[in-house]
């Protein structure tokens, strides 16, 4: 072996990534990624995390009941912590896989840095990812639609709003939120969306998609009537639930998780389309989150099938099913791509140019990186740019402008040795 | 003219394999490329750092025994066990697993990490990069 002194290699050792690592060592490779393959890009992440479940005692200071207030708080100094009156059923924590990714539930070290750690984990996470703006979603209540105290969901749904509206949102302008309806109670979500319609960092509204409310439920029409009036898109964002008779049956979390996160979505858009939502609420956005694309042919060809053969059952339709899921809007994460060829005739089936919304879920186990996209090879560039970014800016009315700074300096300042 | 653009492969010491032994992976960066280099079973491996599903830093994350389905005669379930003696490399991005030996996912063997060349020399660990 030769070495001459003019070859001497930098050599510099690169630790293990755990829970505890920096974000930006964690997303270091993706920051190149941004860096090499889609640095002017503009990029929206229209469902991220971040792990507010840390901040869970901020949220519960806000509980505007006594009683709840005392419960919560005395159960987050006890055995609940940050699950503190929530509805986390046995089984549903084990997305790290036995430790094994360690962002899902990572803990920042954010010591010595100024601001809230939430908004400083945030941006790390954005300016590794190479996001210009990003949404961030209460993951800590995704099941909270099957509490089985609807005054739970309430009271913290009043106090969630209040602390991402008041405490996080306004600390950054890249961040931007979905205001959550506790839609157990639809008279208290029309009382949100008239308190919150007007303001700008709430870019639209959602619903926890684990319930079993029928949404075609004349107790919302009135809440959607509000909703279409304020032009702000409806989410739907999918979860899981291994409560379900059903899924009882499996006996793995990756089971009850691959099926769990399309079952719901699959339900409420049933019910939408098969009693004419489109039809009733037409200005209505309506936006269905984490579920993936593979289920989107799926359903609507099933409900093409039985529409056509059952018309006296969904009379209200003028159109076929598949034609209405083709004016909704989809997210992408987790994007099913083992086999590109299915991948490509699903994205063409349902418009995926102007339909689909680039989304990460970061910190979350089965994450996407904006790179999933820019690396399809069937996808032009400028419907890479519409999924990455231009089509959130169109639905949400977010303005097409630079935000980030350049993965250049991102990975200047912080190089990923950890 | 890309051919032009690439890089012969230089040899690169490491360290004395005697020292480096004792550990059971180490992870390197070396003039922007990183390797993960591992020691396992009397044996030297060195994988590129990068996740064939994402590009994730794959060497990075944790190294854990490969997971075995039991099964008892008739076809009855045995459980989940760890194997006794094969371990795996984790991409702590999406939790890929990969046996430190075969670079090969354990259920898609042609989903596999790119290998570097790694020998010693002299007492030297030396990788090709």
């Amino acid at each position: 072996m030769t070495q001459t002194p003019d070859d001497t290699p930098v050599i510099k050792e690169l630790a293990e990534i755990g829970r505890r690592s920096d974000t930006r060592d964690v997303l270091n490779h993706a920051t190149k990624h941004a860096l090499n393959k889609f640095e002017d890009y503009f990029i929206v992440d229209v469902d991220a995390h971040v792990s507010e479940d840390q901040f869970w005692e901020e949220v519960l200071e806000l509980i505007d009941n006594d009683v709840w207030k005392q419960i919560g708080l005395h159960q987050f100094g006890s055995f609940g912590g940050g699950n503190a009156l929530l509805n986390l059923a046995p089984g549903l924590s084990q997305q790290s896989v036995g430790g094994r990714i360690g962002h899902q539930g990572r803990r920042e070290p954010v010591e010595g840095t100024e601001g809230h750690p939430f908004v400083t984990s945030a941006r790390r996470g954005m300016d590794a990812l190479g996001l210009d703006y990003q949404v961030v979603f209460p993951s800590a209540m995704l099941v909270l639609g099957m509490h089985p105290q609807d005054e739970v969901e309430v009271v913290l749904a009043r106090a969630f709003n209040r602390w991402m509206t008041e405490v996080v949102l306004p600390k950054d302008d890249r961040l931007k939120g979905l205001l959550y309806l506790p839609f157990n109670t639809p008279e208290v979500c029309e009382e949100l969306v008239e308190k919150y319609k007007d303001d700008e960092n709430i870019i639209g509204f959602t619903v926890c998609s684990t319930r079993n409310n029928p949404v075609h439920s004349d107790v919302y029409t009135k809440l959607y009537s509000m909703i279409e009036e304020t032009g702000k898109p409806l989410a739907f964002h999918s979860g899981y639930h291994w409560g379900d008779p059903s899924f009882a049956q499996l006996n793995r979390f990756l089971s009850m998780h691959a099926l769990s996160f399309t079952h719901y979505n699959q339900i409420h858009v049933t019910n939408w389309i098969i009693n004419a939502m489109p039809e009733r609420f037409p200005k209505i956005k309506m936006l269905w989150v984490e579920s993936g694309l593979a289920w989107i042919p799926f359903l609507a060809q099933r409900l093409d099938h039985e529409v056509l053969m059952r018309p006296s059952e969904a009379p209200g339709l003028t159109r076929l099913p598949s034609e209405y899921m083709r004016e909704m809007w989809y997210t992408s994460q987790p994007m099913e791509r083992t086999d590109l060829g299915m991948l490509e005739a699903t994205m063409k089936f349902f418009n995926a140019e102007t339909q689909l919304l680039y989304s990460s879920d970061w910190p979350h186990w089965d994450w996407d990186a904006p790179s999933t996209i820019t690396d399809l090879p069937f996808l032009s560039d400028q419907a890479k740019r519409n999924i990455l970014g231009l089509n959130a800016a169109k639905l949400f009315n977010l303005p097409v402008k630079r935000t980030r700074p350049d993965s250049e300096q991102t990975l200047k300042e912080r190089p990923g040795v950890s | 003219m890309a051919a032009q653009n690439i890089k012969p492969l230089r040899d690169v010491n490491i360290g004395k394999y005697d020292e480096l032994s004792t550990r059971e992976r180490i992870v390197l960066d070396i003039d922007g490329k990183e390797v993960g280099v591992y020691f396992e079973a009397g044996e030297i491996r060195a994988w590129l750092n990068v996740c064939p599903h994402g590009g994730g830093p794959v060497c990075q994350g944790q190294i854990m025994p490969r997971t075995v389905q039991d099964v008892r005669p008739g076809g009855k379930s045995g459980g989940l066990g760890h194997h006794p003696t094969e371990r795996n490399i984790v991409c702590p991005w999406h939790g890929y697993e990969f046996g430190i030996l075969s670079g090969e996912h354990p259920i898609k063997g042609d989903v596999k990490l790119i290998p570097v060349a790694v020998r010693v020399v002299d007492g030297d660990v030396v990788l090709s990069v």
